[in-house]
């Protein structure tokens, strides 16, 4: 063969595969389509980057919705667990804290029966549950402790949810944090309402009195001192639209990695 | 083993018929690299966010680390000796490491395919008992064959390192360990699984390295044109 032709055919052959290659990046952004059109899309995952996300989401979703995260034994319970530094209290915080959070209340409402304003006692006539579950930043670090509380599905049982509810919203005493989980972790057994934690009481530092724990996430999703649930099926009309506080600071929604 | 090119004489070498790697080679070994690149920067993006390092299943700053790193961090909670914080650069740095994390497994599995049903594999990687001499080790004229150290080097990073960086990532990953526990439980723990991600990683920066320099030691120009044309030349 020629070499001017070898050379030729060569080039033309780099082309086919560059295209084949184009052909599967595009593959690959459409099938960021497709997980919208399914519902295994998270809601930033227009931003930048978000391509990743979406697909560990969808990936993690047609895996198993239900697995459970790993429980440990009491005696793998961290002797030092890390709090975390969170943003200074406001005087709402102070005030409730005075009174012993006897006044807190979590709201309820959105898509369900019962619109509701629980306050502590209210939520521990609920059933209990704990588990003993690591926390894990997305710095890196991370603790094991035994969370008290009562599953959020019960919480959200009690309330009646809709049938078109998609995904529950949960708001802080901190304005700055506030998230959403879809339905599979907003029913599932192991995300908890938590009130307690290894021996005593939630301490404020771990987001006492009440913190929303989702351990098959990392920490950020467990926002402390919630006090608003809200049930809905579009994500759009809270805050920037993109599911949480976490991708207006630039994180992702999903954070189950 | 093929006669040598390495001159690039076309006047007395006939011209090759097939191209001196692949294109599925030179592809997925040229998203690779920016995959590994981006990994790399982000990787340590987020390693400043906690640049100390655990063996078992927990680690925090309350507790004595295996090891850590004296350098500024990007979080004030993190004891460093440093009177300033970093900026942080993590919600970025998490969303890409991830994506380039995806495109690089899925890029390696079109190049596993391509290697077990094309015979690359055994052809070009996995050394032949004969090739095992003393001199072949410093063979640096051959641009057709790898000798077996290089063999060695690729299948040891490739069926080696690759694997083990998806491995502890995923043990990482409180969804996926959820699903298979055994992935972190078989390490030792999550800080385990991190710390031999960092390990891993710089492993594979080593070799990047090493390999940075014989592509230079031995021709960078043709090196670098057998890996992007394809050619002899």
């Amino acid at each position: 063969m020629d070499e001017r032709i070898s050379r030729h055919v060569s080039r033309r052959n780099l082309i086919a595969k560059s295209l084949a290659a184009v052909a599967g990046v595009s593959g690959l952004a459409a099938s960021g389509k497709i997980a919208e059109k399914f519902g295994l899309a998270p809601p930033d995952h227009g931003v930048l980057y978000g391509l990743g996300e979406t697909l560990t989401y969808a990936s993690h979703r047609l895996l198993g919705s239900g697995a459970l995260a790993r429980e440990f034994s009491r005696s793998e319970i961290s002797k030092t667990p890390f709090a975390n530094e969170t943003s200074p209290p406001s005087e709402d915080f102070k005030r409730l804290q005075a009174a012993g959070f006897s006044d807190w209340k979590l709201e309820i409402d959105g898509l369900v029966s019962n619109r509701a304003a629980l306050s502590l006692s209210d939520v521990k006539i609920l059933p209990r549950r704990s588990q003993i579950t690591q926390v894990a930043c997305e710095e890196g670090w991370s603790y094991i402790a035994e969370w008290i509380g009562t599953p959020l599905s019960e919480v959200l049982r009690a309330a009646g949810i809709k049938s078109n509810a998609r995904y529950v919203v949960y708001r802080s005493m901190d304005r700055e944090w506030w998230d959403s989980v879809d339905m599979a972790d907003a029913l599932h057994p192991q995300t908890l309402v938590t009130y307690a934690m290894n021996d005593g009481d939630l301490p404020v530092g771990f987001g006492g009195p009440l913190r929303l724990r989702v351990p098959r996430q990392l920490g950020y999703k467990s926002v402390k001192y919630i006090t608003h649930l809200t049930v809905t099926d579009d994500l759009k009309r809270f805050g920037k639209g993109l599911g949480s506080a976490a991708p207006e600071g630039g994180y992702a929604w999903y954070a189950g990695i | 083993m093929a006669t040598s090119t390495w001159t690039g004489d076309a006047a007395e070498s006939p011209a090759p018929a097939a191209p001196r790697h692949a294109a599925t080679v030179r592809v997925t070994h040229w998203i690779t690299t920016l995959c590994f690149l981006a990994l790399l920067v982000t990787g340590i993006e987020i390693l400043i966010s906690h640049p100390r390092f655990y063996w078992g299943e927990t680690g925090n700053v309350t507790m004595k680390p295996l090891f850590s790193f004296p350098i500024p961090s990007s979080r004030s909670t993190v004891p460093t000796g440093y009177k300033y914080v970093l900026p942080d650069q993590n919600g970025w740095s998490r969303y890409l490491h991830f994506e380039a994390a995806w495109i690089a497994v899925l890029t390696g599995l079109v190049y596993a395919i391509f290697g077990v049903f094309t015979g690359h594999w055994r052809r070009n990687l996995l050394p032949a008992g004969a090739e095992w001499t003393w001199a072949s080790l410093w063979d640096r004229k051959s641009t057709d064959a790898y000798n077996p150290l290089q063999r060695v080097s690729y299948v040891l990073v490739i069926f080696g390192l690759f694997p083990l960086m998806i491995w502890t990532g995923l043990a990482m990953s409180p969804g996926f360990v959820a699903a298979f526990p055994i992935a972190v439980t078989s390490l030792g723990g999550q800080q385990s699984a991190r710390t031999i991600h960092f390990f891993a990683t710089v492993a594979l920066t080593a070799f990047l390295l090493v390999h940075v320099v014989m592509v230079c030691v031995t021709g960078f120009k043709t090196r670098m044109r057998a890996m992007i044309t394809g050619g002899r030349g």
